[in-house]
């Protein structure tokens, strides 16, 4: 079985829902893709702070 | 000169006294009446209660950062408002009680020209039998992040469960709400998250059982009725964005359910289906239901008017539309705008301290008619944005006349940051970071999901977990009013 699978075999409640992959996990440390997000995530929220004043 | 009184110094209060005290220099005064000393950061505290950062860092005194902006504290409570004055006198006034070790009891009164309530929350932990301590303090069963000292106590507990679990014994972790009427449920799914990440650096995590219990009916519904938000390209629901956190993180849920009575060791809940049930758990963290502060208001004939200028729940009545009806008839309209209390125009409320018309998820309760739906959260950013809005209306009110025009700060046009970082490590923590525009859905501008997608989003990582600690130092910066405070938004 696949580590990112196991969960599902946990709970009942788990089986109805998406478990990230290997690919997504490591995506989520990678410092240059997460410096990319960062900054788009940055310009998003005072796009939404603007909005909101 | 006028003097514009603000009741509370937390993020809604901070935020107003400090804005007018600086629009309106010093040809006119403000003063803050707050019980507490110190100001805190609340988001920090979630990081204070898994033991990764100190009661010191963050919070700071007040008195220093007040008396450099030419602002007169008070260390007291507010106890009661008279609007029209007194008998003989028109001068409206709030009779306030000192909780400063040198004047503790000592009553006073404080005439004003304006008045700003956002006085906060009252923790209303003693809705719920064993949650409190009987005298309107958390008891002894289960720990809070509420306040900076609540964290700390969360911190040892958990502290005391690691070592329980390094020798052996399995522990079972229960946190979510208290109530059935509960909000800040982020700051509940932040705790657990930061548990369950400190478990598995204690290398422990495999002897804990985890649970999460919360008034939500749905899992991600965080008191906004839910969301559905932009995740890798998709819009999906906020259901199934936490489901999916939990269920990588094996934590169990529990939803839709009032917590009707906590003792050692054990809860007893109904859900929403009527039935019952018993928890047993080695720590817990429970949110408690919000209250107004308890204030009283007398007319100029010392009747008291306290239900014509509050709400039942002891919250302050503004510009909002309270005959709004059953749930069908909800509009973003119904929210209000200027935060001006209908009957005294120099009266306004700001962050939590202001009555919303009605709860922004869909109202249920169970077969035995016990509600449970999350109350609607105005912490944080949106609390920032009205104190601000209330005092650049004030400013005006006093520098271009009564009738001048009131700024507005609908929480229908208004976004919110929620970013639920777990670990302190620059590179080794990660984070669930959410924004939502707006906080109220409007299904009138945005039809299918009540909310602009474009800037509704979710995002796990570092890029959020960065965000989070950013967000630490930029507003306690921001509130110790240090150079260029003004230009870190709200």
């Amino acid at each position: 079985m696949k580590k990112e699978e196991m969960n599902f075999q946990k709970h009942e409640q788990f089986t109805l829902t998406m478990m990230p992959g290997i690919f997504a996990k490591k995506m989520r440390t990678c410092i240059i893709w997460q410096a990319i997000r960062f900054a788009i995530i940055n310009i998003k929220m005072l796009v939404v702070v603007s909005k909101s004043h | 000169m006028a003097r514009l009184v603000v009741l509370g110094g937390g993020v809604a209060g901070h935020t107003t006294a400090t804005f007018a005290a600086k629009w309106l220099g010093s040809s006119h005064e403000v003063v803050v009446v707050t019980p507490n000393s110190k100001w805190n950061w609340i988001p920090s505290n979630i990081w204070v209660g898994v033991g990764q950062m100190t009661k010191e860092e963050v919070t700071f005194d007040l008195a220093p950062v007040y008396k450099k902006a030419g602002i007169t504290y008070h260390q007291a409570k507010a106890v009661s408002i008279n609007p029209e004055g007194k008998a003989d006198s028109d001068k409206p006034f709030v009779t306030i009680e000192y909780t400063d070790a040198d004047r503790v009891g000592q009553v006073e009164t404080i005439e004003y020209d304006y008045l700003v309530n956002a006085t906060g929350p009252k923790l209303n932990f003693d809705a719920t039998p064993g949650l409190g301590d009987g005298n309107g303090q958390m008891g002894e069963n289960t720990v809070s992040v509420c306040t900076a000292d609540h964290a700390v106590h969360a911190s040892h507990e958990l502290e005391k469960c690691i070592e329980a679990m390094k020798a052996g014994n399995r522990q079972k972790f229960l946190i979510g709400t208290g109530h059935g009427m509960c909000t800040c449920q982020g700051a509940a799914f932040e705790y657990i998250f930061n548990i369950e990440h400190e478990l598995n650096k204690a290398g422990v995590r495999d002897m804990a059982d985890m649970k999460w219990i919360s008034n939500e009916s749905f899992l991600g519904d965080f008191g906004m009725g839910g969301l559905h938000m932009k995740v890798g390209g998709y819009v999906v629901s906020s259901k199934l964005f936490a489901e999916s956190l939990y269920a990588e993180r094996d934590i169990e849920w529990l939803i839709g359910a009032h917590v009707s009575k906590v003792e050692k060791g054990k809860l007893a809940y109904e859900l929403l289906d009527g039935s019952t049930g018993e928890e047993e758990f080695d720590f817990a963290m429970l949110i408690p239901p919000f209250a107004g502060v308890g204030l009283k208001a007398y007319d100029k004939a010392g009747e008291d008017i306290t239900s014509k200028v509050f709400a039942p729940n002891g919250f302050m009545k503004v510009d909002a539309n309270y005959n709004a009806g059953s749930y069908e008839n909800w509009k973003a309209s119904d929210w209000p705008r200027t935060y001006q209390n209908p009957d005294y125009k120099n009266m306004f409320a700001a962050g939590i301290a202001f009555a919303p018309p009605h709860i922004i998820s869909k109202p249920m309760s169970s077969p035995n008619g016990t509600p449970i739906n999350p109350t609607p959260p105005r912490t944080g950013m949106p609390s920032g944005i009205i104190g601000k809005a209330v005092a650049h209306s004030i400013c005006d009110m006093i520098t271009k006349g009564e009738d001048a025009k009131l700024h507005e700060a609908s929480m229908a046009e208004m976004g919110a940051a929620c970013v639920a970082s777990a670990g302190k490590g620059v590179f080794s923590g990660t984070a669930a970071a959410m924004t939502v525009y707006p906080v109220v859905p409007d299904f009138e501008k945005y039809p299918s999901t009540g909310r602009d997608t474009e800037y509704t989003f979710g995002e796990i990582g570092l890029a959020g977990h960065w965000i989070k600690h950013i967000l630490h130092f930029m507003f306690m910066y921001k509130a110790k009013l240090n150079p260029g405070w003004t230009l870190i938004p709200e």
